[in-house]
């Protein structure tokens, strides 16, 4: 099996494995939610490093760092204001 | 074991605690732990990419990581609670962006060393960078949109679905000869096809938001959220990185499941909210403006008598009073009625606020215990043994219109406060809400209209209930 095709089994399992997880949660943290999972969409850092630790040539490196910056924003910004907003989450 | 085995089980470990986060934050209680789960899983997969790499140059790397780290965190620490829906419009934006960037960056890389391309390899850079450059974009303009700096109003123009299409009929052909399936016309460079590409997908985006009001932007971020996902995906097939694949397409999950639930909440297909501009779908016009209908007008004083000597009271809580920053005084309110021993809780409408959930973060943010908030289900055969709800800038989700077949929000899922005995509406005047329709609850002969600013409203009931 090419590596594309184990790429695509691992795809669709994870696509169906998300919908299952997410169809649970209390609409009470629907918000933190989109914000946590939208901070999760950042791994593109991974794609960057990748990019950017093997550029040879100075346009490659600027792509990727871009790149590395634009997923850090999402990465560090996502995940602290989720934790902001679950933090003020408290039972009397 | 050798390096890169030991590398793919840290990221088969990053992928499983991401999945586990995630599950976690189906409960409030774990929610907090659940959300630091995930963020650890991302800081594995950072690590173990690292030191997989034979890093060449560490500057470029160090500046982007610290750069974006000190842009976020700031952008996280400050952002006002009201605005959390654009704030993760921009993270969003800056998510598909990235996706984006890894496409461009292994396009030129492939280019410059004049590598034959496998077809699959194309074909997922096109994609990655399409949906990336979409998302980045298309959450820009929503971003705008909702903090003002791009107009609310859908900007449309004449044959722009026929432009539409036809920008996506050339952007497909362009990414096809990307991807190395068609055979370049006109003599263009590779790297010239791909920058036109690059821009006609940016213009996509903006195209497919402009046309879309304000008032639906959370619904466009939903789903741009889960379009980040599918670019982040996408990104892992050209690097060959499962947990990119799995993560994203985790995420191209949860985005499009949440995009389907806010359709449902304002019951309208994902189709009306992308295509067409609302109301005009035809149905029963508003009621003529010349129409007037006689309202019962109360003062702080006579609301706070109400709800003092009340048994039981439901706050339903809307968007209005966000905006007028109300909910600390509403809180205090909430805390005299109790102290009284008033049993007060808040229903809260699925859409309520800008986003689902939005309003629960806005109560939270004002130290309201979660237990405390019901959803629509849970509460709705409550109303008719109720003495008092207290609508505090809502409009739409309480409009019993809704239950008629020939109206324009017929069928929307509406919170059942006429069964109440009495009902207090604190608004500024009775102008419609969102949906553009009159509301037949202002009306009713247990309604009291409270004409004021939500803010300024609580206050003074505050002030009332303590001298009751």
């Amino acid at each position: 099996m090419g590596e594309m095709l184990i790429g695509l089994y691992v795809f669709v399992l994870a696509t169906v494995a998300g919908r299952e997880l997410i169809g649970k949660v209390p609409p009470t943290l629907h918000t933190p939610l989109m914000s946590g999972a939208n901070a999760i969409s950042g791994i593109a850092i991974v794609g960057a490093l990748v990019v950017t630790a093997s550029a040879e040539s100075r346009l490659v490196t600027i792509l990727g760092v871009v790149g590395i910056t634009m997923a850090t924003i999402n990465v560090v910004g996502g995940f602290m204001v989720t934790d902001r907003m679950l933090e003020m989450f408290k039972k009397n | 074991m050798d390096l890169s085995t030991l590398v793919e089980l840290a990221y088969l470990a990053s992928a499983v605690l991401f999945v586990v986060g995630l599950k976690r934050m189906q409960s409030p209680a774990t929610a907090r732990p659940g959300n630091a789960l995930a963020a650890s899983a991302m800081l594995l997969a950072i690590l173990a990419t690292l030191v997989d790499n034979q890093v060449l140059d560490w500057t470029g790397i160090l500046i982007g990581v610290v750069l974006g780290g000190l842009i976020g965190a700031v952008a996280a620490r400050t952002v006002k609670m009201t605005a959390m829906p654009e704030m993760v419009g921009l993270f969003n934006a800056f998510g598909g962006g990235a996706s984006a960037m890894v496409a461009a960056a292994e396009y030129v890389r492939l280019q410059e060393a004049g590598a034959l391309m496998a077809a699959g390899t194309g074909v997922t850079i096109a994609l990655s960078l399409l949906i990336g450059a979409v998302t980045f974009s298309g959450s820009v303009i929503a971003f705008g949109k909702l903090n003002g700096m791009v107009t609310g109003n859908p900007v449309t123009f004449p044959g722009q679905k026929p432009v539409n299409a036809l920008l996506f009929v050339v952007i497909l052909a362009l990414g096809g000869m990307v991807a190395g399936l068609l055979a370049v016309v006109g003599g263009l460079t590779p790297l010239t096809t791909f920058a036109v590409f690059s821009g006609l997908a940016l213009l996509l985006g903006v195209l497919l938001v402009i046309p879309i009001g304000g008032a639906d932007m959370p619904v466009v971020i939903s789903l741009l959220n889960s379009y980040s996902g599918l670019a982040a995906s996408a990104a892992g097939f050209i690097i060959g990185n499962m947990v990119l694949i799995i993560s994203g397409a985790l995420v191209g999950a949860a985005g499009l499941f949440l995009t389907m639930l806010m359709c449902k909440a304002m019951n309208r297909s994902l189709a009306n909210v992308m295509f067409g501009a609302f109301g005009q779908a035809g149905g029963k016009a508003a009621l003529a403006s010349g129409e007037k209908k006689p309202v019962r007008s109360v003062d702080a004083e006579q609301a706070a008598l109400v709800m003092a000597y009340a048994q039981s009271v439901i706050v339903v809580p809307g968007y209005g009073l966000a905006v007028a920053q109300a909910q600390h005084e509403l809180k205090k309110v909430m805390d005299l009625l109790t102290e009284r021993g008033v049993d007060v809780r808040f229903a809260v409408h699925p859409v309520a606020g800008r986003m689902p959930g939005h309003m629960n973060v806005l109560l939270a943010e004002a130290d309201v215990s979660y237990d405390l908030l019901y959803d629509l289900d849970e509460i709705n055969d409550d109303f008719k043994n109720t003495d008092v709800v207290l609508i505090v800038g809502a409009n739409d989700v309480v409009n019993p219109e809704a239950r008629d077949p020939q109206s324009v929000i017929a069928g929307m899922p509406i919170l059942d406060v006429a069964y109440a005995r009495n009902v207090i509406v604190v608004k500024r005047s009775l102008s419609p809400g969102f949906a553009g329709i009159d509301n037949p609850l202002f009306y009713m002969e247990n309604t009291m209209m409270f004409f004021s600013d939500a803010k300024k409203a609580m206050s003074d009931v505050a002030k009332e209930v303590r001298e009751a």
